[in-house]
């Protein structure tokens, strides 16, 4: 077994409003920065042990699918990497 | 008939509910998650509140807490299922119902009296009203807003499953009466079957005549259908 850090984003789907991203934008502006857009995501790193880093990613995909994302309204990836 | 009342840690809207369900002459009891659905329910109200203290997203936890599992089974069997609020996030995230409810379009927390349009008045939570008719209820979340893909809002709409929408007083919709960006001004949706059914403003709050308007009343008697079997 190999110990694994997976990551886990997860963030709205395309066109799905995100108010506190736009309201983050607009502080941000109240503080004189200069910006176009603005997007959030959650991130989570997920410490396990697996047998390899697909087995790793295949389990942090099934709970991106199955808790930490809400696939009506989110999109995720997952990244491996030994720790 | 005992209708179940599911209190998860920080639901707060359990007692008003089993306050306002008694006012009607509904039996109805609360029962902590941990300790499983009784078999004796008729029923089962997932309440308001702030279950898990909204982490991760609101409704999240307790929609998969072991008891949602009876619950799931109980509103296939046909056993009436209403979620409100923060139990209408519940009954989404845990698949009773499609699509979610998230942060409010204002990103603010609104608490204020709405009204909502009865899109149909062939289920057991509307038979006490008639279609088209507008009802004054509370509304009170920060994660209100009801988005689904637009194949499947499409889709929901064919099926005739929009339960209420928000409206004004005369009864017509639109984004100047929507007070979260609800798409299409959803406030409440049946699952698959029409026992079953979420929405956001509280029916609860708007059913003892002590408190204002009694609105809400119908809603709640659709627990009454289980026992007569209307």
């Amino acid at each position: 077994m190999t110990a694994y850090t997976a990551t886990v984003t997860v963030r709205l789907k395309h066109g799905v409003l995100d108010p506190e991203a736009e309201t983050t934008k607009q502080a941000l502006e109240r503080l004189d920065f200069e910006l176009e857009d603005l997007r959030s995501a959650d991130r989570f790193e997920i410490d396990l042990e697996a047998e390899s880093a697909d087995a790793a990613s295949e389990r942090a995909s099934e709970m991106a699918e199955r808790l930490l994302a809400n696939p009506t309204i989110h999109d995720y990836d997952v990244e491996v990497d030994e720790r | 008939m005992t209708v179940s009342i599911i209190r998860f840690g920080g639901s707060n809207c359990d007692r008003d509910a089993e306050r306002a369900l008694e006012h009607l002459g509904i039996d109805a009891e609360i029962v902590w998650h941990e300790d499983g659905l009784p078999e004796e329910t008729t029923g089962v109200v997932l309440p308001g509140g702030f279950s898990y203290g909204d982490y991760l997203r609101a409704g999240a936890m307790a929609a998969r807490a072991p008891i949602m599992d009876d619950v799931r089974e109980a509103a296939a069997d046909g056993t009436p299922v209403l979620g409100v609020c923060n139990g209408a996030q519940v009954g989404c995230e845990s698949g009773l119902t499609e699509g979610a409810f998230t942060t409010n379009r204002s990103a603010r927390f609104q608490c204020e009296h709405v009204y909502l349009r009865v899109e149909r008045d062939d289920t057991p939570w509307t038979a006490h009203y008639d279609e088209g008719e507008v009802i004054e209820v509370p509304i009170a979340h920060g994660e209100g807003r009801y988005e689904i893909d637009d194949d499947r809002l499409d889709a929901l709409e064919d099926d005739n499953r929009v339960l209420f929408r928000y409206c004004d007083e005369d009864g017509e919709t639109g984004p100047a009466v929507n007070p979260n960006g609800s798409k299409h001004n959803v406030a409440g949706v049946l699952g698959e079957r029409e026992t079953v059914a979420v929405l956001m403003p509280h029916p609860e709050r708007a059913t003892l005549p002590d408190i204002g308007s009694t609105d809400g009343q119908g809603v709640l008697r659709g627990f009454e259908s289980a026992e007569t079997g209307v």
